[in-house]
């Protein structure tokens, strides 16, 4: 092969004869041979050959070619799943993945090839997993979480370990009897035990994902499988450590709960720092928005590599990261790169999951296996008995210290949903070949353990969750009454709890709430929203959403509260007495010439709208207003008139003031661009077009630009702050190079040219307001 | 309430505890608070509770105030308010915030959830005529964010106005545009915060436990 290469020579050398195995544990550990590369090639640089026009160099893309296509095909295996749709419903992904991958291990062993080690632990704990745990500790539910820490832990800690040595235990004494397995002594057997006993956070993300059951249920078992990190981390080190130098004395056991507390608060500590950091950074980032994910996923990477060089708990750091700083992130950073994050997160965890199942199935196809029925079946049944056990046990327990007990139903389901799944594997994987003689056994049995609680529960809990008739997730969305009635609450009990002289649990929330408000929210976000109340930012938020959610369903019937009705501002105020004749008309009913005039101005607006955000530069996203863009009138023309309908409708709710710290940081943003639409209470939307105000820096040229554009064009109407007032509009504080502000403008800022994700599932309060 | 444990010597106990639900333990210790609070007098003054320090920095702490002295949450189907209360009216108005029992039926849950609903409504709804008004309730939302620092009355007034519509929207369903809607009534308000789960959320744990005050 050396003689066909006549071309330059490569930057990496591949060894000569390159096979998959060596190719694919690459990103982590590459070889290069370039030594006797160069001399063949030396040797025959004296034979002229005709020039290779076309010449194929496999070896030179090899590394990358094939990350790319086990990332593909994992990618087009997740496609072809929601195109079967029936297949969907009742086996879950996870399964089907295994499957694939069961079939790719196989093919690959069939054409000869030796299959890669793909599940490297290296690989997975440093590239797989980091992803899925980021997207599941920034999108955590706080509140729901906080409120049940104290359950999670019990679950975690105490669950875990009773697994761990109720399994290990009895394996032992099972294995003592047995004459093939008398060797197995107790150490190894508590470090299986422990191994085997964590349940999964990958596996109760992809299985529960699906069934949709009650927040509470899913925040437990999620929580604990995230938190358990911290005991499979210090036991596995344990008994690894000690399995060969002999019994463990009870120092060594004192010495274990120590590292236990070290290792999670560590853990916890180190993301907690790495994610102050982040949002300390973010507050910095409003002229450079485009690199605003950046520090998000980096700063998290970072925490997770930094605890895990001390050995500390890398999920919790990177949990205790992402939740730290979320608040302050998203206060600081701009609506795109909200989306961005997002669907980053999204997009990398929900790959990572899919290659995570389909590596499993092909390490299952190459790994060596020992099968020995007992072993494996005692396992098996193990796990489920100790599971089971360890829920009814701990539930009693802690149903005394709960308000909101824990039903039979809740124990089944939790227990139920112990599933093991990679973490385990790869624990198992890491295991030294030497002082482990039966490292196959056992991996036989992690494997046929997460098989079984994958396929086995993961497919029968979903029909079981029917069948018991447990609580699903609420899929309301939250209304602006609920939100004030949670505030409400809040401070309501604060205050029982003060007048009983109980600093309990809502005394201390309080506390950190004010310390939170007072000097971190201070330090850590950017202007004016250091001071926004929590309710003021969930209005502004819902109000966005409802204005995006109008400007898309402009073509579409689909209304977009939850509850259509046609009630409207006019309704609940309070009578005044009959206004001018011009004004009085009830809102579906307009005049035929204001009506045509609304479309008009609409028409104009939305297509001047269209015009400058159609184009940004990539580093500044100033947008260029001498991009054409004119699209279909027609299409434009039947959007008016439903945007006006559901604008009569909805644009009910009068925003924010023009200086208010949502409408301040909006002109900070990206987009210089803000649209404005105004309404006043009793009669006809006013459209207003808001060229960004002079004090954002990027907004300068273009209004200037737009001005000279506005001369050169002839219309009847005046483009500075276009507008119909009401005859009655009272004025309000004007804003500067813009003309007659009335009361409550509402803007849809930021966000025209790109919706971004329709409804924000993860939309919950911030624990801290 | 199963056997009797000591009732130290205060017979009167009996009665409170089948009147609210406590135990004697419980209405023990909050007897000491309530002596502690009164300054060993019988009856609680508004300015008694003004005293406590850290009801100080409550947003809402005039409504709460108010809560103990509204007839209508004795559950005696008074009206108007008092001046000052005696310890049974301190239980009664405490009552509310006990955490339901595990093991009830869907009516008792429902009642549960009436009474809690029933007092949060009392407070909101300031003079007594049954119906929370727009008034009312942007009074509320001005209260809640007095605390906060930015003081907007208008994006107060706009919230108000929004949760206004938001009501009448899910209550009246359709509404012609000339007609008003007087405001939130009870059964209104019951529909309103359907998905709210108050039952498991207006608790206050300390009223379940045995343990004795951590008093100031």
């Amino acid at each position: 092969r050396a003689s066909q290469r006549a071309g330059p020579p490569v930057f990496r050398r591949e060894p000569v004869e390159g096979t998959l195995a060596d190719a694919s544990s690459a990103g982590v550990g590459h070889q290069e041979h370039a030594g006797n590369h160069t001399a063949a090639n030396g040797r025959h640089n004296f034979t002229k050959k005709p020039f290779p026009v076309l010449s194929l160099d496999y070896h030179h893309i090899q590394t990358p070619f094939e990350i790319s296509l086990w990332v593909l095909l994992a990618s087009l295996m997740k496609l072809g799943f929601h195109l079967i749709p029936r297949l969907s419903n009742i086996v879950p992904e996870s399964c089907l993945l295994i499957v694939v991958g069961l079939l790719v291990g196989g093919l690959i062993k069939l054409a000869g090839e030796k299959v890669p080690p793909v599940l490297d632990s290296r690989l997975f704990f440093l590239c797989l997993l980091p992803p899925i745990i980021l997207d599941a500790g920034y999108f955590l539910p706080i509140r729901p979480f906080m409120e049940n820490i104290g359950t999670i832990l019990m679950f975690a800690v105490v669950g875990t370990l009773w697994n761990a040595f109720f399994i290990g235990g009895i394996l032992y004494a099972v294995c003592q009897s047995q004459p093939d397995l008398n060797k197995l002594s107790l150490l190894p057997c508590l470090l299986f035990g422990s191994i085997v006993s964590a349940v999964d956070p990958v596996a109760v993300l992809a299985v529960f994902e699906e069934i949709h059951i009650n927040e509470l249920l899913h925040i437990l078992v999620f929580g604990e499988s995230l938190l358990n990190d911290a005991v499979t981390v210090v036991l596995y080190h344990l008994f690894d450590e000690y399995s060969a130098a002999g019994p463990v004395t009870v120092l060594d056991a004192f010495l274990g709960v120590i590292s236990f507390l070290v290792v999670a608060l560590g853990g916890v500590l180190v993301g907690a720092i790495y994610g102050f950091l982040s949002a300390f950074t973010s507050r910095f980032t409003s002229h450079t928005r485009v690199i605003e994910p950046l520090f998000v996923f980096v700063y998290s990477y970072m925490a997770y590599l930094s605890a895990e060089m001390f050995h500390l708990s890398g999920i919790m750091a990177l949990i205790s990261c992402g939740a730290v700083m979320r608040p302050y992130v998203e206060a600081n950073i701009s609506h795109k790169s909200h989306t961005t994050i997002k669907y980053f997160l999204k997009m990398w965890s929900s790959v990572s999951e899919t290659l995570i199942f389909i590596f499993l199935g092909v390490a299952t196809v190459d790994g060596p296996h020992s099968w020995n029925w007992i072993f494996v079946t005692v396992t098996v049944i193990l796990c489920l008995v100790a599971r089971v056990i360890g829920v009814i046990g701990l539930t009693y327990i802690i149903n005394n210290f709960r308000i909101v007990k824990l039903t039979t139903k809740d124990q089944f389901i939790i227990a139920y949903g112990g599933l093991r799944g990679a973490i385990a594997f790869s624990l198992g994987f890491l295991l030294d070949d030497g002082r482990f003689p039966m490292r196959e056994m056992f991996l036989t049995a992690i494997i046929t353990v997460i098989f079984f609680t994958v396929f086995v529960q993961g497919m029968t809990i979903k029909p079981l969750v029917e069948l018991l008739a447990v609580k699903k997730k609420q899929e309301a969305k939250r209304t602006i009454n609920e939100e004030i009635h949670t505030q409400f609450l809040d401070h309501l009990l604060t205050g029982i709890e003060d007048i009983c002289g109980h600093y309990g649990h809502h005394h201390w929330k309080d506390k950190l709430n004010r310390f939170n408000k007072k000097y971190v929210k201070k330090c850590l976000i950017v202007g004016e929203r250091s001071k926004e109340p929590q309710l003021i930012a969930f209005y502004h938020k819902m109000e966005m959403k409802q204005a995006i959610e109008l400007v898309e369903s402009g073509g579409g019937v689909k209304m977009p509260s939850a509850v259509p009705s046609t009630v409207s501002m006019q309704n609940i105020q309070p009578k005044k007495p009959p206004p001018a004749k011009s004004a009085e008309r009830s809102l579906p009913q307009l005049p035929k010439g204001r009506e045509e005039e609304i479309r008009k101005i609409l028409r104009s607006n939305l297509q001047k709208t269209r015009q400058r955000l159609r184009s940004y530069n990539r580093h500044t996203l100033v947008v260029d207003p001498y991009e054409d863009g004119f699209g279909d009138l027609l299409i434009k023309k039947q959007k008016m008139i439903e945007l006006e309908k559901k604008m009569n409708n909805y644009l009910t709710v009068p925003a924010a003031p023009p200086d208010s710290p949502t409408m301040c940081r909006a002109r900070l943003a990206s987009d210089p661009q803000a649209y404005s639409v105004k309404q006043s209470s009793d009669s006809v939307p006013t459209i207003q077009v808001d060229l960004a105000s002079p004090q954002s820096p990027d907004s300068v040229n273009v209004m200037d630009e737009f001005r000279r554009a506005k001369q050169q064009q002839e219309e009847e109407e005046e483009y500075q702050g276009l507008m119909m007032k009401p005859p009655q509009g009272p004025s309000g504080p004007n804003k500067p190079g813009e003309a007659d502000t009335t009361r409550d403008p509402q803007k849809l800022t930021r966000c025209l040219s790109d919706p971004g994700p329709s409804a924000d599932e993860d939309e919950d309060e911030p624990f801290l307001s | 309430m199963g056997a009797l444990q000591s009732l130290h010597g205060r017979p009167e106990y009996l009665d409170l505890a089948e009147k609210t639900g406590f135990s004697f333990e419980q209405i023990r210790v909050l007897h000491e608070r309530f002596k502690q609070l009164s300054h060993n007098e019988e009856t609680l003054r508004r300015s008694h509770f003004n005293e406590i320090p850290d009801l100080a920095c409550n947003p809402i702490r005039a409504q709460i105030i108010e809560a103990f002295f509204d007839r209508r949450n004795y559950h005696q189907n008074g009206e108007g308010t008092v001046e000052e209360i005696g310890f049974e009216e301190f239980l009664v108005v405490m009552s509310h915030f006990r955490p339901p029992s595990l093991h009830m039926t869907e009516e008792q849950r429902e009642n549960v959830r009436r009474e809690k609903l029933r007092f949060v409504f009392n407070m909101h709804d300031t003079d007594n005529d049954g119906t929370i008004t727009l008034e009312e309730y942007r009074h509320v939302v001005e209260e809640l964010l007095s605390r906060s620092g930015a003081l907007e009355k208008e994006t107060a007034k706009s919230i108000a106005d929004a949760a206004m519509l938001e009501v009448a929207s899910i209550s009246m369903g359709h509404m012609e545009p000339d007609e008003f809607y007087e405001g939130i009534t009870f059964e209104h308000f019951l529909k309103l915060l359907d998905g709210f789960e108050i039952e498991s959320r207006m608790n206050i744990r300390f009223l379940n436990m045995d343990t004795s005050t951590l008093c100031k």
